[in-house]
């Protein structure tokens, strides 16, 4: 790929449709959930009936600004909606509501980590629109089939600058993309269900030259991976068109996930005239910048912010403030764990540590974590009294915590048996014996073998069934070891 | 009813309502008999134009697109008329989607005016003109865009309102140009308009640009009246298409405006051209959107013709459902928003529209009311001028100036024409001043009486 690339230059724009999770419609009270049956979340107002008119919903508009806050963007104080107009069966009225020539939001950024660098992807504007309906023309027969539920969804659009250079950039901004607006609740980011989705422009451009090369546009591209194979295949091809002196049309292209290429939908020259003119069904709206402060000290704090916090207040290394501040859900549980304790480590070693491998092991993620994050504090103290060692409050004691969605690992841990005896007398019993057994092992360690330590201690453990408190068995082992 | 029969061959219903108007005129006698409380409106007698929406009841703008439809719910103008007690008598013929100013673009036929069966009932809302002017119910609604309610008012010898833009919530109300449509009123009383605007102004949640103003009870202010600065444009009275008879007798109305203690002075308005062709540039493009919902897939008519593909289906219903003045506007307005001609009309028109509404501000700075004809000629003849769409465009220069700036405007009989056709005259006040408006032509206008 490196080989086939030098000498020339991609240039990737992209943008992101984000379904806004509002209750209802942005022009009306129907229903957004997803799934529901064909044509039942509809009324007169989204099928485009005679004299019906649209309303706004407030939510939709909140959210956007919400997401240029985030995005670091301009907010315009007066906004207004263009109609842009085409046919087609899924979209209702004949036109779609949009903020295409007037954003909401202007400039902007976000910023990305890929091969090991930190970038700021230049935003252009992020501004709402209506979704259209669904045209389903695989049901079988002749006939296409039309499901409107979909049709006056609020979206938002996301446009950035044509300034990424690698599949893997584009995929890292998405990436990033997704967690903001997850991370804010503006979308539930499922690509899979069309929540999110991203068209990608495409250009190549001989190394060193400042003039950008002629674009295509690869259109709805509904996961990371899809996103990333169509980039790598159109750069493969732009550039090949180049380096035999061929001519790049502009086009509209889409992407074939059975075998990764892309096709042409449409060129240039059919290109649509969309006559966008201000719609003027709806009042244009403005909004105060006291407003926009509200919203502003409403945002939850960012996994930027979170990270920072995490490793300069917290004291965590950058590796475990890295997954606690990735993710919203556990960010929040983590948060509530540590209020009002210092047991920032302990509690994160217990999150990323057996917590985590539970969730795996029974395919479940942060969310559906059900027992209180008041426990975590409450265990990590138990270990650090030397009473619960770490491997079996690990092993042991956390799952049962979980699935019992038990409130007190005393008790629990009590009740389990698991309590390490801090009896010396019986640590020095099963030290002795350990150690009578294996006579060759000791006369080794005795010689200069010093690791074989950790195999006495293992054995104690194992025959102590965990019970045993590693610091003392550790001190009697030498005290016996280092006995002439 | 028996007078609905007997005039049925004016053709001003689509639709009569009949048994349901009936049954509901029982239900309204046994509410009276009971002593429960009556509504401001009970047992008036209301026409609707067929572009106003009635819960299950028919609705079609006048066009074979739609012949067949059915509303799923009620303009919020109808639930407020209804609220109070209203009878809604039936459907009202008009230029299909309320384009035309002589209602011979309704796929239901022309209307004819009761006066002169040979002549034109004006347009677009001409059945609910006749309606008023032959009796068939107390009050009607039209919708006005460019003088859709006052023309024909005109033309037939009654009053023709238009409030402001934004007083009457537009829910319900099919468009044609959706910023400059209002629903307006024909009667043959000022009191009766007073009550129907008072009754269905005011904010309404399902329409954004439905203004948030409180409404004045304009029925019971009716008489609090006082003297009138009126301001009028000498062009419009010297413009070469107005019938010499109707500019004489608007100078003579001014006249007599003067002696009875208004102000009257003349007041130069210089755009008075550019007016009819901003306003057709405008609603055109607004109407060539507008209609792209009606395209055969959702509801109303398609084609039965076997189409090949999904460019043809569009192609065949629509030229198929709309008629030849509808597509006239549609293909005018696809043509001005389109790329390479959208500078040069659309945002020119813009322009215009925005320097007619500062002129107007600047006017009604030292005005009430500004007085201009309503129509340049009296009722004409079928056939007279439909063979020359500019002509009738231009016929509009005096009504469309309200549209653009968005004003109240109202139309009441003057006088009669030595042909034997009545003609009126036109006032209009400032924005959301409909009061005023209705307080000086209740001093002004002397009640014509229907046939």
């Amino acid at each position: 790929m490196l080989e086939q690339t030098s000498g020339y230059e991609v240039v990737i724009g992209l943008e992101v449709h984000a379904q806004l999770q509002t209750r209802s419609k942005l022009f009306c009270g129907d229903g957004t959930s997803y799934g529901t049956p064909p044509n039942t979340a509809i009324s007169p107002i989204t099928l485009g009936h005679p004299g019906t008119l649209p309303r706004m919903n407030s939510k939709a508009v909140e959210h956007a600004i919400r997401m240029g806050l985030v995005c670091h963007c301009d907010i315009s104080h007066y906004n207004y909606f263009a109609r842009k107009n085409y046919f087609y069966p899924d979209l209702p009225k004949g036109y779609q509501v949009s903020q295409h020539t007037t954003p909401i939001c202007n400039n902007g950024f976000v910023k990305i980590k890929a091969a090991g660098k930190e970038k700021k992807v230049s935003l252009t504007r992020i501004h709402m629109e209506e979704d259209a309906g669904k045209s389903m023309h695989d049901e079988g027969g002749d006939v296409t089939l039309l499901d409107y539920n979909r049709a006056g969804t609020p979206l938002i659009e996301i446009v950035t600058e044509p300034v990424m250079n690698t599949a893997e950039e584009a995929s890292a901004f998405l990436t990033e993309i997704r967690k903001l607006v997850r991370w804010i609740g503006a979308c539930d980011g499922n690509m899979e269900e069309g929540s999110l989705r991203c068209d990608a422009n495409i250009s190549v451009r001989k190394k060193g030259e400042a003039k950008l090369g002629t674009k295509v546009e690869v259109k709805n591209l509904n996961s990371i991976r899809n996103l990333r194979k169509a980039i790598e295949f159109e750069s493969a091809r732009l550039i090949d068109i180049l380096k035999n002196d061929g001519k790049v049309d502009q086009e509209t292209r889409s992407f074939n996930a059975d075998d990764d290429t892309t096709f042409s939908i449409r060129t240039k020259e059919d290109a649509d005239d969309y006559r966008y003119f201000p719609e003027p069904d709806l009042s244009p709206f403005s909004f105060t910048q006291e407003y926009i402060n509200e919203l502003r000290a409403g945002l939850p704090a960012l996994p930027e912010e979170l990270f920072q916090k995490y490793t300069a207040e917290y004291g965590l290394p950058e590796y475990d403030a890295g997954i606690l501040s990735d993710d919203k859900t556990l960010s929040d549980y983590f948060e509530k764990a540590v209020r009002g304790t210092k047991y920032y480590k302990g509690v994160a070693n217990l999150l990323l540590g057996p917590v985590k491998s539970w969730l795996n092991d029974s395919t479940k993620d942060w969310s559906e974590l059900q027992v209180d994050p008041a426990v975590w504090p409450k265990l990590v103290e138990l270990i650090d009294s030397g009473k619960l060692s770490f491997s079996l409050a690990a092993q042991k004691l956390v799952p049962q915590l979980i699935e019992q969605n038990h409130a007190d690992p005393v008790q629990l841990a009590k009740a389990m048996n698991l309590f390490q005896d801090a009896n010396a007398s019986d640590i020095q019993n099963w030290v002795e014996e350990v150690l009578n057994r294996m006579p060759e092992k000791v006369s080794e360690f005795k010689k200069g073998k010093k690791g074989l330590l950790g195999m006495f201690m293992g054995e104690v453990k194992k025959i102590s069934k965990g019970k045993a408190d590693p610091k003392i068995t550790n001190d009697l082992l030498l005290e016996k070891l280092n006995q002439p | 009813m028996a007078r609905i029969e007997e005039y049925r061959h004016l053709n001003a219903f689509i639709d009569v309502f009949a048994d349901e108007a009936l049954t509901r005129a029982a239900e309204l006698d046994n509410k009276k008999k009971k002593g429960l409380p009556c509504g401001k409106l009970f047992g008036v007698v209301v026409g609707i134009k067929d572009v106003i929406c009635y819960k299950d009841h028919h609705i079609s703008a006048g066009s074979a697109i739609l012949k067949g439809f059915t509303s799923l719910y009620s303009a919020t103008a109808i639930e407020r008329l209804l609220g109070e007690d209203a009878i809604i008598i039936g459907n009202l013929n008009c230029d299909e989607f309320a384009m035309g100013s002589s209602n011979e673009n309704s796929a239901y036929g022309n209307v004819l005016n009761a006066l002169d069966p040979t002549r034109v009932s004006g347009g677009s809302s001409g059945g609910s003109a006749v309606a008023v002017q032959a009796g068939l119910c107390m009050v009607s609604l039209g919708s006005d865009t460019g003088g859709s309610v006052r023309q024909p008012a005109d033309f037939c010898g009654v009053i023709g309102f238009k409030p402001g833009y934004g007083r009457i919530s537009r829910y319900g109300l099919i468009a044609y140009a959706s910023s400059f449509d209002q629903i307006g009123i024909f009667g043959t009383n000022i009191e009766d308009i007073a009550l129907l605007v008072e009754i269905m102004a005011g904010p309404d949640e399902y329409d954004s640009t439905a203004a948030r103003k409180p409404v004045p009870a304009f029925s019971q202010l009716l008489k609090d009246t006082k003297k009138f600065k009126i301001a009028y444009f000498p062009q419009s009275l010297a413009h070469p298409s107005l019938d010499p008879e109707i500019g004489m007798a608007i100078r003579d109305h001014l006249k007599m405006l003067e002696k009875e203690g208004h102000t009257v002075e003349p007041v130069d308005f210089e755009l008075l051209d550019y007016i009819v062709p901003a306003y057709y540039i405008l609603t055109t493009a607004e109407a060539s959107s507008n209609l792209a919902r009606y395209d055969g897939v959702k509801y109303g008519t398609r084609t039965k013709e076997l189409v090949n593909n999904l460019d043809e289906f569009y192609r065949k219903s629509r030229s198929q459902g709309f008629g030849k003045e509808v597509k006239r506007r549609i293909m005018l307005g696809t043509f001005v928003l389109s790329t390479g001609y959208y500078d040069a009309y659309y945002t020119r028109a813009q322009q215009v529209r925005r320097r007619i509404k500062e002129q107007t501000d600047l006017i009604f700075k030292h005005f009430d009311i500004i007085i201009l004809p309503t129509t340049p000629a009296p009722a004409f003849r079928f056939g007279e001028k439909s063979h020359d769409a500019v002509e009738m465009f231009l016929a509009d220069l005096f009504t469309v100036f309200a549209n653009l700036a968005g004003i109240p405007a109202i139309s009441y009989p003057l006088s009669k024409h030595s042909n034997g056709m009545p003609f009126g005259i036109q006032a209009m006040t400032n924005q959301f001043e409909e009061l005023s408006l209705l307080q000086f032509s209740n001093l002004s206008c002397h009640p014509s009486g229907t046939l």
